[in-house]
């Protein structure tokens, strides 16, 4: 599995790449392969406020729908509406052009539970 | 031990081969090998094999046993020569679905029955109680392993496995061909809309006959397939499926199964209400609901409306691959279920627009070769 090394892991397989008071959220590779074909993705809506871990929008493949959850506190400041079209790109590039929301981040937002790739690559070396 | 899901004589391939693996209905079985979309167009295109080992295999013998299968099920197995088969429906004292399935007259008082995977025990035990006469029923279900070969080029995969000599069974048709390790049985049905085959063979002889058809078929890129795209060809097709769409409590008629129901052959388990029904009408209808575009995918037991009004529940649903939105089937009062009838599917709490649509939503395209 593709596990980039430039970025944040959720325990519940979404990733977080921060930009300064920003950051972007998708799911990961296991995740989109676990899925399997994602056929819908129900974005959230932008001005949204969340807690870390609260659930914040659905991804369905053709089987079930899975609640994907905010790896940071924050505000939804933009959705990826090309998902819309194409949610098949959470399967394809899960980590650019699949890329779900991004959030402004809390001051209070903090990281520090998220892990590492290396303690991620750990985390799904165990499933 | 008792829980672990049973094995069919495939399951040991599919895991090798690296399928994803679920239980189903007590059966550890492969829900998708390379995708579920494309194993799904691989058989509207092309040609798909499937593991039907779980499905059931029941024998009727004996010299009553015409008559008696008869008083049994809905069809009449009069109408049947030898290798032909029917679908039927064995039905509870109150007219509701106890299982669908396939009776194939091998011969004269000689029977084959397939019938659902989680439904073995039960059929057999209703059938079994109610033995009267010269009749044999004997459960087969652990000596046979089942393999469905589907899609337009199914009979191109079986004319090279078996050569041109063997002249294939017609629609609902069963060929008995033997062959060394026992016998085969072929039959051209199946649950996906296509064209196909229903192969049943001995047990131990499963794992060697679904790579003979693999490799006839790699040529024509079949794909070997899990339940995922069993389940979406299915409902595209307009099949019920037991347990959901068909129910103890839902009758045939309600399901839209009339023609499978014989009203000129006597008495039959279930038939007082079915009279009632085709005098007055039924209540409500089993139809097809087809998603606006770009709509979540419907799934099972999510509330239908019909002018602000809860009016049903989805009984299966899904994203329809091949219409590219998502397809459901429903119980609707009978006055709502003319095709184009307005509804909305709620999802999540939000409703989503749907019109009852005509099952089957998918047909498959006419072709001179079609049988």
């Amino acid at each position: 599995m593709n596990v980039p090394t430039d970025l944040l892991y959720a325990i519940s397989h979404e990733w977080l790449r921060k930009n300064a008071d920003q950051a972007t959220v998708g799911i990961t590779d296991h995740a989109q392969h676990e899925l399997t074909d994602v056929v819908y993705v129900e974005l959230p809506v932008v001005g949204t406020k969340v807690d870390a871990g609260q659930q914040i929008c659905v991804v369905e493949s053709v089987k079930a729908a899975s609640d994907i959850y905010s790896p940071a506190a924050g505000t939804v400041s933009e959705v990826n509406a090309a998902l819309i079209q194409d949610p098949a790109l959470l399967n394809t590039d899960p980590y650019n052009k699949g890329w779900i929301f991004k959030l402004q981040l809390a001051t209070e937002a903090d990281l520090s539970a998220l892990k590492s790739p290396e303690q991620y690559s750990e985390q799904l070396s165990h499933l | 031990m008792e829980d672990l899901p049973k094995r069919t004589p495939l399951s040991a391939v599919h895991e090798a081969s690296g399928a994803r693996m679920m239980e189903f209905g007590g059966w550890w079985m492969p829900v998708q090998y390379k995708g579920i979309l494309d194993e799904h167009r691989a058989v509207r295109s092309a040609a798909g094999l499937f593991d039907i080992s779980h499905m059931g295999q029941l024998l009727v013998g004996g010299k009553d046993s015409e008559a008696w299968l008869n008083a049994m099920l809905t069809n009449d197995v009069r109408h049947l020569g030898d290798g032909q088969g029917q679908y039927t429906l064995l039905l509870n004292e109150q007219g509701g679905v106890i299982d669908d399935l396939i009776i194939y007259r091998i011969e004269a008082n000689s029977y084959f029955l397939v019938v659902n995977a989680s439904m073995i025990e039960a059929d057999f035990q209703w059938l079994q109680s109610r033995i009267a006469g010269h009749l044999t029923l004997v459960n087969q279900s652990d000596q046979w392993a089942g393999l469905a070969l589907q899609g337009p080029r199914a009979q191109d995969v079986l004319r090279l496995l078996l050569g041109n000599q063997v002249e294939l069974p017609v629609r609902n048709g069963l060929l008995s061909l033997p062959v060394p390790n026992g016998p085969v049985l072929i039959a051209r049905t199946g649950y996906t809309g296509e064209d196909g085959f229903e192969w049943f063979c001995p047990a131990n002889t499963a794992a060697l006959w679904w790579n003979k058809i693999l490799d006839a078929g790699h040529s024509f890129e079949i794909l070997p397939c899990g339940l995922g795209a069993r389940d979406t060809l299915r409902l595209e097709a307009g099949f019920p499926l037991n347990g959901s769409d068909l129910s103890p409590t839902h009758s045939p008629l309600e399901a839209g199964l009339s023609s499978f129901v014989k009203f000129d052959k006597g008495d039959f388990i279930g038939r007082v209400r079915l009279d009632t029904e085709r005098s007055e009408g039924v209540k409500r209808k089993l139809v097809g609901l087809l998603m606006g575009e770009k709509t979540p995918p419907p799934r099972p037991h999510y509330p239908v409306f019909h002018s602000g009004s809860p009016v049903g529940e989805t009984t299966s649903g899904s994203l329809s691959p091949t219409l590219g939105s998502g397809i459901a089937m429903a119980y609707l009062p009978s006055d709502m279920t003319t095709p184009g009838t307005p509804v909305e599917v709620e999802i999540r709490g939000r409703r989503f627009p749907a019109t009852v649509a005509k099952r089957p939503m998918y047909r498959r395209p006419k072709t001179a070769a079609a049988v």
